[in-house]
């Protein structure tokens, strides 16, 4: 879907879903989403009723108990004309497990309306570049940063190179290529307890590939990837902090 | 939630290799804990992802190709009835004989059966996981026949009383090292001066398979494909020893999975572009192996195929699942698993490792037998991306985990505590009022940690901080922060 509007500099209404996990954990990842928004001249509207996209359940094969979680979704988000997403996990459950969701539950009718505000569903860096159409934000932020793409961010959204283009655009920010970069953190929700150890090996490649570009900061677009990678980079007292996508670009020379 | 199918019958117990001893996690522990094998798979992965990513690389209609090979095996699927009918007339009208087994144990006392028939002891085998998965090397020693392993790795692998780690590459977690130690262990008449040169390797091996080749009065091979129009049998192979063993001896038994069939010659077009770019990152396989029947005077007079179930309709039954059977076994998915790359196909305890095992084992032996499996993914999706035919593996992986909770469900007259967990986190999730209020309690877990880091948590999130910090609860939840700046309004 196209939004001439925001292509034109017109300010767009936008619904922001800030996912359970950074309303909870990382609401820095929120206010920066709601403060660059706001910067490039749009209306944030946080609903209060929002909770939880219910990803977590469906992976841990309890669909049932996700159903609640997707009525409320579409019911809360039905009425905007865009929602943004600090998480392109939280929006791939969105747009690939909702209607699914719905269907496999026997609600036809929900599956159907969840699919269309799945549509107007956007991860924050895919939002800005493809709907606003913008790569520099105007942002500041004098660091070494590496950036890890996420494997739902790039595997079931596609956002490809966008964050890579808002991250050049940022001054006083030093890119430092990822090697590797593609291959998962080993995070992947309840398979960091399930499968802890696998998990765990994962993010030993990862971290040591982090160290490897000497970054001061690990930036990525998914809170919950960038837990599990800052929590190994802080157990072992590495010095490296993770940082959310959104607060990088939030940041600016007078508030950084 | 639509109903499964749950009356066909799934792969039998106490056959075959289609079931690990213990579950994955303990599996893959001591997998981790390998530094060999870690080292031999790290290696062989990256060099194998790095060809596939090359030559697939070179194709500009590649995506076209894999769209092609998807609705061709799903046409497949969903026609199977009738393509299995119409394979079954066409080896039968050029000389074949084909024998139909339900599963595991009737294939194997079906093939037992022939090779008796055939008065022979011995047998070589070309490179087969099928008969790998109906344990049909045991069924065959218990009758007093000795199958030789042709493959080299598959060779490997027998020699070193070890079990295959791979579908295309069975002796991948060992160097050159090692299989230079089981040759000179174990290989009988090898010279004692071997090196593990890959030439030297190779022509020990070869030196020994000779004679066995020579001698050979029955072969027993798999099948890649099956093309139902013509009743040709297809085997892709690299080294030219199934070859030797499907033209040499005078009996020829092919075992092939039902779902191995395509309707037509012109099918292969398709298939035998995707399959080495896929596997072996080669743009043509070296030794393409068809044959149609009985051709009198010149290779095996008496060709035998076994059409094999053992579970495959019960995968079919699943709407969802189904897509596991579409598979070609070119093994892009292992090689591009972060979880196989570190702990190797024998954590997953069948003859089908890596994301396509973890899909297609638990369905052809009943999710309650392979539980653990469809757990085995972080879901990084990268298995979807490179397959040939675009199956789905992790929307099959989370369908199967649902299929695995509603049984557990079933099953227990109490709920499991994972259970009854998730359904408290719904039903506080199902409200913002409750799931403020739930917010607002878990920052007493602020107490837990020093400063702005949790070192440790209790059980089940143990498994958490045993390697990483988790993050103490901020002050403020994003809402409080929202309700505060817009004097309480959204």
């Amino acid at each position: 879907m196209t939004f001439s509007a925001g292509r034109l500099g017109k300010a767009v209404r936008v619904a922001l879903f800030v996912t359970c996990l950074a309303d909870t954990l990382f609401p820095e990842a929120g206010k920066a989403t709601v403060r660059l928004l706001e910067r490039l001249g749009h209306r944030v509207e946080f609903p209060l009723a929002q909770t939880c996209c219910g990803q977590m359940h469906v992976n841990t094969g309890y669909v049932g108990e996700a159903l609640p979680l997707v009525r409320r979704y579409v019911e809360v988000f039905a009425g905007f004309e865009a929602i943004v997403v600090p998480s392109s996990s939280c929006t791939g459950s969105v747009r690939h497990q909702h209607a699914m969701v719905a269907r496999r539950c026997g609600d036809k009718a929900l599956a159907a309306r969840a699919g269309a505000v799945a549509a107007r569903t956007w991860e924050l860096s895919q939002f800005l570049t493809e709907v606003l159409g913008v790569e520099d934000v105007d942002a500041y932020y004098p660091h070494r940063v590496t950036y890890h793409p996420t494997c739902h961010s790039l595997r079931m959204l596609g956002v490809g190179e966008a964050p890579l283009r808002l991250l050049r655009r940022v001054r006083g920010l030093t890119l430092a290529e990822l090697p590797d970069a593609e291959t998962c953190c080993g995070f992947g929700g309840t398979f960091a307890l399930k499968n802890a150890e696998v998990s765990t090996a994962m993010l030993a490649d990862k971290m040591r590939n982090v160290l490897a570009t000497g970054a001061e900061v690990c930036t990525a677009g998914d809170s919950s990837c960038l837990m599990h990678i800052g929590g190994g980079l802080s157990r072992l007292r590495t010095g490296v902090r993770t940082v959310h996508l959104a607060e990088i670009l939030a940041s600016t020379q007078e508030n950084p | 939630m639509t109903g499964t199918f749950l009356g066909m019958p799934t792969a039998p117990r106490g056959v075959g290799h289609l079931r690990g001893a213990e579950p994955f996690p303990a599996a893959a522990r001591r997998a981790l804990a390998d530094s060999q094998l870690r080292r031999n798979l790290a290696k062989a992965t990256s060099t194998i992802r790095a060809k596939r990513a090359a030559v697939v690389a070179e194709l500009p209609d590649w995506e076209d190709l894999r769209a092609a090979g998807q609705a061709i095996r799903t046409h497949a699927m969903t026609h199977l009835d009738h393509y299995l009918v119409q394979l079954e007339e066409q080896v039968t009208s050029r000389g074949g004989v084909v024998h139909w087994a339900r599963d595991a144990a009737e294939a194997n006392r079906l093939i037992t059966g022939l090779v008796r028939q055939a008065g022979a002891a011995e047998v070589v085998k070309v490179k087969s996981i099928v008969t790998d998965e109906i344990g049909l090397n045991d069924a065959l020693a218990a009758a007093g026949i000795t199958a030789h392993e042709t493959d080299l790795a598959e060779l490997i692998v027998q020699l070193g009383h070890d079990r295959p780690s791979h579908i295309l590459v069975p002796a991948i977690h060992r160097n050159r090292a090692e299989i230079r130690e089981i040759f000179l262990r174990e290989m009988a008449g090898v010279d004692p001066g071997l090196t593990d040169s890959p030439a030297a390797l190779t022509a020990a091996a070869r030196g020994y398979l000779r004679r066995r080749f020579l001698s050979a009065r029955v072969g027993i091979s798999g099948a890649n494909f099956a093309v139902a129009e013509t009743g040709t049998l297809c085997v892709v192979e690299s080294e030219g020893n199934g070859r030797m063993c499907l033209t040499l001896p005078e009996t020829l038994i092919t075992v092939m999975g039902i779902e191995k069939v395509i309707p037509s010659w012109r099918d292969l077009e398709v298939f035998l572009q995707l399959l080495p770019r896929s596997s072996t990152g080669e743009r043509m396989n070296p030794y393409t192996s068809m044959w149609t029947g009985i051709t009198p005077g010149d290779g095996p007079q008496h060709v035998h195929l076994v059409l094999l179930d053992n579970g495959r309709t019960a995968a079919l039954a699943d709407e969802t699942g189904r897509q596991a059977l579409h598979c070609i076994r070119c093994s892009a998915c292992l090689n591009v698993c972060p979880v196989y790359e570190r702990v190797g196909g024998h954590a997953y305890g069948s003859v089908y490792p890596g994301p396509i095992g973890a899909i297609l084992s638990p369905q052809l032996t009943g999710v309650e037998d392979n539980a653990s499996l469809p757990y085995a993914s972080s879901l990084c999706g990268a298995c979807y991306q490179v397959c040939p035919v675009k199956i789905d593996i992790p929307s099959v992986l989370v369908h199967l985990r649902a299929r695995h909770v509603e049984q557990a469900a079933a099953a227990r007259r109490m709920p499991a505590p994972e259970a009854v967990t998730m359904a408290a986190a719904a039903w506080v999730m199902a409200s913002p009022r409750r799931w403020a209020a739930t917010q607002r309690a878990s920052r007493v877990g602020r107490l837990a940690g020093r400063g702005d880091r949790i070192r440790w948590l209790p059980p089940p999130l143990s498994g958490w901080t045993a390697a990483r910090d988790a993050p103490a609860p901020p002050a403020q939840t994003f809402r409080q922060w929202w309700k505060a700046r817009n004097g309480g309004t959204a």
